[in-house]
């Protein structure tokens, strides 16, 4: 496989917007529905991401030359598995409360397509700084879409950031539906929206330009 | 509601359509190709006349609060249209009278105490995410309303199930809460008597409890050929039939027919939310699919389900279906021949 020529900067910024998990690569988007009612549990899933997705893209590109191409999806699985449970326990046994939040889909990171799909898109092909660099920005923009989304919710859902109430009960009546898998669903919605509109305006003013 | 009709507005403006390479202004329509008096704001209009027999009822059980909440729902959903109209850069339409319907018929699915900025909110909803988002006027995949009335549902689930007494029941000065004909079927097994439901002297929804004022309004639409008849009526006539073999397997369980058309939303829904020309199908078979399919479902919600009223989304989820029966029901033209399968 021919080694792209981008600047390590170049790697990492892409994950933050060009290439933004859930907004322009729509992947991952059953963490990113499921537990983003809160801004914190949003942080929690996105830093549990990135510790895997890191550690997979170092391992994955350190072993590239020494898997063969028949088995290397089982071998990912594996490594990613291993992480998985690292995290897993890691929060269980120091964060229970946000452990229990989260409940099954930490575990559910194993299936991550974020995780696979960047071991198979990048780290099976460049070398191992590229790969932190690109497991870094893609995970950082994980987390930030994440608690974009928790941020949205929690407001609305609530009237609460980071369980502190903005407002009291009289002046505002929490939307239950942004707590709902249907909000979840709308304000995934909008920000796809959101994030196409912003790049279309700046590919046009790049055309203009 | 604009399939048979061409807007006069765009019939006005076709000269302006610019012009083609080699100079020629061709017009292109899409069939029907035939003109006629109707048009948009004229058929919204007077669907709007229609509806003035059940405000009126809503506004006498009620009182001013029902008006205000037709005001602040009208309002509210024609501000929004205005917005997205003038964002988006299209002419601008809120006279047609399209959003004026959306925002009588969610302020008719509301309760009387529904406060105003859960009003103003379902309002949005129901025009911007519910009709503009989807490109505005006849490409809404479901009727906006109805969509604006269940995310207020999901929204504020206490505030949109909290009733009260219409005035001339209330013995108290205050307004006191009280239950729904269909809830108190479910939950306490009461029946009400049908001729307070046929009048609309119970607790209610603006627009679901006085039958006999829809239905006034309804038969008018059907007499100024509005309404295809064959959506009311294949929506109440499956609730009945459907109902009334439940009623006869076990008349002390479930309730009778006449209950069933008489209470809650089902006479709204049926003339003024299956018949809408956007979101209902356009074929025949379609449209006897559309409304049976749909009256069945409405009495297997109130029968059966978690819910004491189904015709809100009894009538989404068969919105859903439409393009799907459009496509499928589709009748054969004339002199040709069924294509052999492969």
């Amino acid at each position: 496989m021919a080694e792209n020529n981008h600047t390590l900067w170049y790697e990492f910024k892409k994950g933050l917007w060009q290439d933004i998990p859930p907004f322009r690569l729509v992947l991952g988007t059953c963490p990113t529905l499921a537990v983003t009612n809160s801004v914190i549990n949003g942080f929690a899933m996105g830093m549990a991401t990135l510790f895997v997705l890191l550690g997979s893209n170092i391992i994955i590109s350190a072993i590239r030359k020494y898997v063969a191409p028949q088995v290397r999806i089982a071998a990912y699985v594996v490594i990613i598995a291993l992480l998985v449970t690292v995290a897993d326990m890691f929060l269980a046994a120091f964060f229970p409360p946000v452990s229990k939040a989260l409940g099954p889909y930490v575990p559910l990171i194993v299936v991550n397509c974020i995780i696979l799909g960047r071991a198979e898109a990048y780290a099976q092909k460049n070398p191992v700084l590229p790969s932190i660099m690109d497991a870094l920005g893609i995970g950082i923009g994980f987390t930030l879409s994440l608690m974009t989304m928790g941020l949205i919710r929690e407001i609305l859902g609530f009237g609460s950031i980071f369980n502190i109430k903005l407002l009291p009960p009289s002046l505002f009546e929490p939307w239950i539906v942004m707590i709902l898998p249907a909000g979840a669903f709308l304000v995934f919605g909008a920000l796809i929206a959101l994030v196409n509109y912003l790049s279309s305006r700046k590919a046009a003013e790049a055309d203009k330009a | 509601m604009e399939d048979k009709t061409i807007d006069k507005a765009e019939l006005k403006s076709a000269p302006e359509t610019p012009a083609g390479p080699g100079g020629e202004r061709l017009f292109v329509t899409s069939s029907p190709h035939f003109l006629n008096k109707e048009s948009v704001p004229k058929i919204m209009h007077t669907v709007v006349l229609a509806l003035f027999p059940a405000m009126a009822a809503s506004v006498y059980f009620f009182g001013l609060r029902a008006l205000l909440l037709y005001v602040i729902c009208i309002g509210a959903c024609l501000a929004t249209e205005y917005a997205f109209q003038k964002y988006r850069k299209k002419p601008i339409k809120i006279y047609d009278g399209s959003a004026i319907i959306t925002g009588i018929l969610l302020a008719m699915t509301l309760p009387p105490g529904f406060p105003v900025f859960g009003a103003i909110l379902g309002s949005v909803f129901a025009i911007g995410v519910g009709k503009q988002l989807f490109g505005g006027l006849g490409f809404n995949i479901f009727n906006p309303a109805l969509l604006g009335r269940a995310f207020l549902m999901a929204t504020y689930p206490v505030l949109t199930t909290t009733w009260v007494e219409p005035r001339t029941v209330q013995k108290a000065v205050d307004a006191v809460s009280a239950a729904t004909p269909l809830a108190l079927m479910k939950f306490e097994g009461k029946l009400t008597p049908v001729l307070d439901l046929f009048t609309g002297n119970v607790a209610g929804s603006l627009g679901e409890t006085s039958a006999i004022a829809i239905l006034i309004g309804g038969l008018f639409l059907r007499y100024k050929g509005y309404v295809n008849w064959k959506l009311p009526l294949g929506y109440l006539g499956s609730m009945a039939v459907f109902s009334g073999i439940f009623w006869l397997i076990d008349p002390s369980k479930y309730p009778d027919p006449l209950f069933h058309l008489f209470a809650g939303g089902a006479m709204l829904g049926a003339w003024f939310m299956v018949t809408d020309m956007v979101t209902s199908p356009t074929t025949d078979l379609g449209q006897w699919i559309f409304a049976i399919t749909g009256g069945i479902m409405a009495v297997v919600i109130r029968l059966f389900g978690g819910l004491p009223e189904g015709v809100m989304y009894s009538i989404l989820f068969m919105n859903a279906f439409v393009p799907l029966l459009n496509k499928h029901t589709r009748p054969r033209v004339f002199g040709a021949v069924k294509a052999k399968a492969e």
